[in-house]
């Protein structure tokens, strides 16, 4: 077990294979609720002037936006945490009605040396909600898969509207540290 | 319930639309999006007949991605009321080419006429105009609605919100296409989109 690098002193290379993907992919708009281990990625977001990050007030804004992207001609992907997820159930509709390219990359709590219990009921059900609402499940877990595994899940999502989640685990994001 | 001095919402929906050129039009579920099929089925109407509270941000979407076309959201209060949230994501990017309609009959129509938050207290106007959307107007009048429809093709003074008061009768159902993908296919096809 490490801990996550609060500080960007430390950065980790998997966002960055992560950004790389996403340019390739041409993806425009990167809705978000920011955590912890997406910060790397977001700040290279919005660095960015071809993609544009898009603050949320709930990640469920983030479906309906990314079908709306689509319907304009735009690719998109949404950035969460996995408490996130319990928020979009209804909103996932949109990926069954409109089979548009819809992927979402979620950031895990509540497993892998969790501190905080409050964090464990949605971290478990995350995989199981996605799948229930229709959505495929690849995860990630040790930073030299996450290049593969993104690869995967961008083609399926982007080539062949097959909507798709990709589960950064909390071991490849690093366990939260809780100091006084 | 009817009353005298509150707008139609069909001849509303109609004012707006009338010369809406390349205008996109966003229906939130329920009556919003009957009134828009009742003035006129169009290849860049999308419908929705659920997602409720996303219709803001589907034309948030829509909007980012085709900054020189005017995009509507034209939804309820209730489908409002449930997306407020998203109010704040406007007024955060300001796409200045979005305007947001919200026919507000202070009622939840589609499931009984019960009364919704803005029959009493929510004042979307204010709520709106608060969230950053500075240009957030109460439309009263049909000579209100033409000059906001005229308003709506400026595409470089956005967003914009306006809340419209409407009479709560239950009008009879227009229904619009149903089916997802023939709508989101026909409107990418109208913006130069091909099928994947």
């Amino acid at each position: 077990m490490h801990a996550r690098a609060d500080a960007s002193t430390d950065a980790a290379s998997w966002p960055e294979d992560i950004f790389a993907i996403l340019q390739r992919f041409e993806v425009r708009q990167v809705p978000y609720v920011p955590d912890a281990g997406h910060s790397q990625l977001i700040e290279r977001v919005l660095g960015e002037p071809s993609m544009r990050g898009i603050a949320l007030t709930t990640e469920e804004e983030g479906v309906a936006l990314l079908l709306g992207a689509w319907a304009g001609g735009q690719r998109g992907v949404l950035l969460m945490q996995s408490s996130g997820v319990g928020n979009c159930i209804n909103m996932l509709s949109l990926t069954q009605i409109f089979r548009f390219p819809f992927l979402t990359l979620v950031t895990m709590r509540g497993e892998w040396g969790e501190f905080n219990p409050w964090q464990v009921p949605m971290g478990t059900s995350t995989q199981g909600v996605l799948e229930l609402a229709g959505i495929r499940v690849l995860r990630a877990s040790h930073p030299d898969e996450v290049r593969e595994v993104m690869e995967a899940a961008a083609s399926q999502a982007y080539d062949a509207c097959t909507p798709t989640a990709v589960l950064l685990s909390q071991r490849l994001i690093g366990t939260k540290v809780f100091v006084k | 319930m009817s009353k005298a001095n509150l707008l139609n919402r069909r001849q509303v929906v109609a004012s707006l639309l009338a010369s809406r050129g390349d205008a996109i039009a966003v229906g939130g579920l329920g009556a919003s999006t009957y009134d828009i099929a009742a003035a006129g089925d169009h290849a860049r109407n999308l419908y929705l007949w659920g997602a409720m509270g996303g219709a803001v941000m589907i034309g948030l979407g829509v909007a980012l991605a085709q900054p020189k076309l005017p995009v509507l959201v034209i939804t309820g209060d209730g489908e409002m009321l449930m997306g407020l949230g998203s109010l704040a994501t406007v007024g955060l990017q300001k796409p200045k080419n979005l305007s947001i309609i919200v026919l507000d009959n202070e009622s939840y129509g589609e499931t009984g006429g019960q009364m919704s938050h803005t029959a009493a207290a929510a004042d979307l106007v204010g709520i709106a105009r608060a969230c950053g959307i500075a240009d957030s107007v109460a439309l009263a009048t049909l000579d209100e609605i033409a000059a906001f429809a005229a308003r709506m093709q400026d595409v470089s003074a956005g967003p914009r919100f306006a809340n419209i008061k409407i009479d709560a009768a239950n009008l009879e159902r227009v229904l619009s296409n149903r089916d997802g993908m023939f709508v989101l296919t026909r409107l990418r096809g109208a913006l130069g989109f091909p099928p994947i």
